[in-house]
């Protein structure tokens, strides 16, 4: 059967098969639709072939804004604002989507042999949307804006490292307080979207290099765009001539207005439906997995949990199939106690997997002497979706396990400010980094603002430190598996499982690809499909 | 002569202008009372919005800078004096969240909540009364029962879920009106009331019962009354007594509970908003609650507060003239 299935996924791959007949043909060997669905993620669901056409009204239906939003890109946080970034902006790099690195406004890079002085090639003659030509100057000066002291910008941690940047002729040379090797890698995140003059004047202009310009911005409700005519790389990317993105936060209304026609693509379809929204003719359900995440996690510096013992204990009395089955519904992958996955590069699949196990779990709780009072673990849908039902199984197997667990439900409203990095157990999210060193240094640095789980180890820290500097991958490698073993053993971090996105998407709709690294091909579905009726 | 009759008309008038401006003035200081309960509810609010823009991509520094930047560290005393010194200019502020003037925001969002509420009364309320009437005519007999269990049954069925049967049966089997209804000032009238017609079927059948019944009530009481049974003994056709006779006595509660649902229309249809992605006040408002937005809370909640004590108020004015001894006193 596994042979069977092999040639059928390859199928699908090349596209003589669609996928709705692959999930047929697997249930009828008995494989469910939702195992059937996972199997697809990861290899190619090829569909993104055909001739691109030009022109037409494209219509996307998002949840993740509300009127409080800007197209400030230093404050932008969520999927609507994202959507909207890559419609009017760009970045120096960009990710493919494999993972792979590709120049966009800088043309090509290079590092100094001790990877702490970077130099990037400003491409030329590429138009601003006020009719402006982008220049190195406005790439350095979007830097500095994003490092200043006095910025809200959410890329301050990426930045705050670059000891100097200057303009070089027609290149930008930054140095670096360390050494990096995944500068490039950063250049991508979406805060770093060049503006001109940095964006200083006027941060939410949204005057960019992007394939649009918006015309209509009404944060919470819609957003249109316009394609622009002098756009620097037309041919590939910007086909249809408008884009209206549509504000829609209640998830049956998105999959209604996919149903009916309303629009091409919805991103966050709820797993609980998508099995049967794949059903409904005209569209498809497209998942795919990726580095975000559903985790418990414990302050390590807190009793109880400053005992590892204990740690191991709940580490093992979560089932984290049942959960992938039960909460995700097969849309998402188990995980292993740390933050890093196969969508991470340099990922190091031999580490063992953990397994649910009741005796183990009983003999770890033994062996930490816990004194049997309540362990309270905190709770909100806000969490993650479905945060509270994952407790509640959490809470039936470690009962199994002796363990006496305890849910404390908390309210949506104020769940980042007040439970999350402050109570000692709790439920979260995360939603990944494009490289492992991003992952680690945003949660697991002593020192960063966000290690939720008080991971401070300086064994840990100089590891990470020493892996930056690393230009050879295959020490790299090995450096980042000694890291995530680490965290897997004594991290305060219970992590069940891996989300897959889950996007809904119209048949009409042309180029779409499966994208690891966010919802809606990490938000650049809008520019890069195509209508096919158009 | 005349003067004498016209000092005599005016001082006829005088108990009802003065009845009207009391309750006037009463509605104004019941405001300046929302207004203060508003301001005290919403410092009390757990979190602060530079945290919750920021979310969870706030660091110390970050949170410290934006804190600043937005006066939050200004005493609670000087904030409101300041808004409400304002607001009676007419200047809302601007939002703490993304800068913009609030004013300009919300006055688009209050004529969309005002244009789905108007469709929505336009429809169900002449609909209520006439269900209401019918119910009396046929009373105890099939056509009441009917009204009634009908307009029972979708009062009962919570507003989102009649919403979603709804979407799925006019707009996604039958491709009959959008399911989404997101309108814009681009839109022609028929563009927008095709957009809305979905949600105005959902409000209809939300408040159509509770109308229904009152007035069924109110009119089953009126028909009690001794000059009703004159009137039906004169010969008179029931329909006929119940336009001529029991309807025009039984107007203040019918007005009550017509503006009620009126006010419910305006400011507690958050939820269907939702369903529909209806730019309105209540999602406009519910965001800035979420993200501690304070000077939008404040001025959607004032708004609401008006909406709420002008409505009532109309209700009462219209009670005090549709009654025959309050408009002609001794």
């Amino acid at each position: 059967m596994n042979q069977q299935l092999k040639e059928m996924t390859g199928k699908v791959a090349k596209g003589l098969m669609t996928r709705r007949e692959f999930v047929g043909r697997a249930a009828a060997l008995g494989v469910t639709a939702a195992v059937a669905n996972s199997m697809l993620t990861g290899s190619a669901k090829a569909d993104g072939h055909g001739t691109p056409v030009r022109g037409g009204l494209l219509n996307i239906g998002s949840t993740g804004e509300q009127s409080t939003n800007t197209q400030d890109p230093a404050l932008t946080a969520s999927e609507v604002p994202l959507n909207n970034l890559y419609a009017w902006g760009e970045t120096l790099t960009d990710l493919d989507h494999e993972g792979g690195l590709k120049p966009r406004l800088a043309e090509s890079w290079e590092a100094s042999t001790d990877a702490k002085t970077w130099t990037f090639k400003i491409r030329k003659g590429v138009p601003f949307s006020n009719g402006k030509d982008m220049t190195p100057d406005d790439v350095v000066k979007t830097l500095q804006r994003h490092s200043n002291e006095a910025s809200q910008s959410g890329a301050l941690g990426i930045v705050k490292g670059i000891a100097d940047m200057k303009v070089d002729g027609d290149y930008v040379v930054l140095d670096l307080d360390e050494p990096n090797a995944d500068l490039p890698y950063l250049m991508q995140d979406y805060h770093l979207i060049i503006q001109p003059g940095g964006g200083m004047e006027d941060p939410g202009a949204a005057i960019g290099t992007g394939p649009y310009t918006l015309e209509i911005d009404e944060p919470g409700v819609r957003h249109a765009f316009k394609r622009r005519d002098d756009y620097w790389d037309s041919e590939n990317r910007g086909w249809a001539d408008e884009i209206v993105q549509l504000v829609l936060n209640d998830a049956t209304a998105r999959t209604a207005a996919l149903q009916s026609g309303q629009v091409h693509a919805i991103n966050r379809v709820d797993p609980k439906v998508a099995a049967l929204l794949d059903r409904a003719p005209n569209l498809e359900v497209r998942n795919s997995s990726g580095p975000g995440h559903y985790v418990f996690i414990m302050h390590i510096d807190t009793a109880p949990f400053d005992n590892n013992e204990l740690r191991l204990a709940l580490k093992y009395a979560i089932n984290r199939e049942e959960m992938v089955d039960k909460i995700l519904r097969g849309y998402g992958s188990i995980g292993n106690d740390m933050p890093i996955n196969s969508s991470y590069p340099l990922f190091d699949d031999s580490i063992p997997q953990r397994k649910h196990s009741i005796e183990k779990a009983k003999e770890h709780y033994a062996a930490s002497g816990h004194d049997g009072s309540p362990i309270i673990l905190r709770v909100s849908d806000g969490a993650f979706p479905g945060a509270v039902d994952a407790a509640s199984l959490f809470l039936e197997t470690a009962k199994a396990a002796g363990i006496p667990l305890e849910i404390k439900r908390e309210p949506n409203d104020g769940y980042w400010s007040e439970v999350w990095n402050v109570q000692p157990f709790c439920a979260s999210y995360w939603g990944g980094r494009p490289v492992q060193d991003q992952m680690y240094s945003t949660a697991y640095l002593s020192t960063a603002d966000w290690n939720d789980t008080r991971w401070k180890r300086p064994e840990f820290d100089a590891m990470l430190k020493a892996a930056k500097a690393e230009l050879d991958d295959a020490k790299r490698k090995e450096i980042y598996s000694k890291m995530g073993m680490m965290v897997r053993d004594e991290g305060g971090l219970i992590l069940p499982m891996f989300n897959d996105f889950i996007n809904g998407v119209s048949n009409d709709l042309g180029g779409w690809v499966d994208d690891p690294y966010g919802e809606m091909m990490s938000n650049q579905a809008a520019i890069e499909c195509w209508l096919k009726s158009a | 002569m005349l003067a004498e009759k016209r000092v005599g008309a005016s001082e006829q008038m005088h108990p009802i202008l003065k009845l009207i401006a009391q309750r006037l003035a009463l509605g104004i200081m019941l405001l300046f009372a929302a207004s203060i309960l508003i301001f005290a509810g919403t410092t009390m609010l757990p979190g602060d919005v530079a945290q919750q823009i920021l979310g969870q991509s706030a660091t110390p520094q970050a949170l410290a800078n934006l804190r600043a930047e937005l006066g939050l560290n200004e005493p609670a005393l000087t904030r409101y004096f300041s808004w409400l010194g304002g607001f009676l200019q007419g200047d809302l502020g601007t939002a703490l969240t993304n800068g913009r003037d609030i004013a300009e925001s919300l006055g688009g969002r209050l004529k969309n909540t005002l244009f789905l509420a108007f469709w929505a009364a336009i429809i169900s309320v002449p609909l209520a009364i006439f269900l209401g009437l019918l119910a009396v005519r046929y009373k105890d007999r099939w056509p009441d029962k009917l009204i009634s269990a009908i307009t029972l049954t979708t009062i009962s069925i919570p507003e989102f879920m009649i919403g979603y049967v709804l979407i799925y049966w006019v707009s996604i089997q039958w491709g009959m009106f959008s399911s989404v209804a997101i309108i814009n000032d681009g839109m022609s009238l028929g563009q927008k009331l095709n957009a809305i017609a979905i949600p105005v079927m959902v409000l209809t059948l939300v408040v159509l019962a509770h109308m229904m019944r009152m007035t069924r009530a109110a009119i089953l009481n009126v028909m009690q009354s001794a000059y009703i049974e004159t009137a039906e003994l004169k010969g008179m056709g029931m329909l006929k007594i119940i336009r001529k006779h029991a309807f025009p006595n039984a107007i203040a509660p019918i007005v009550n509970v017509v503006m009620l649902n009126l006010a419910y229309l305006v400011v507690g249809v958050v939820v269907v908003e939702v369903v529909f992605a209806y730019p309105g006040m209540g999602q406009y408002l519910v965001d800035h609650v979420s993200k501690r937005d304070v000077p939008v809370v404040q001025a959607c909640g004032l708004i609401f507060a008006a909406v709420y004590i002008g409505l009532n108020l109309i209700a009462d004015i219209v009670s005090i003239l549709a009654n025959p001894r309050l408009r002609h006193p001794k």
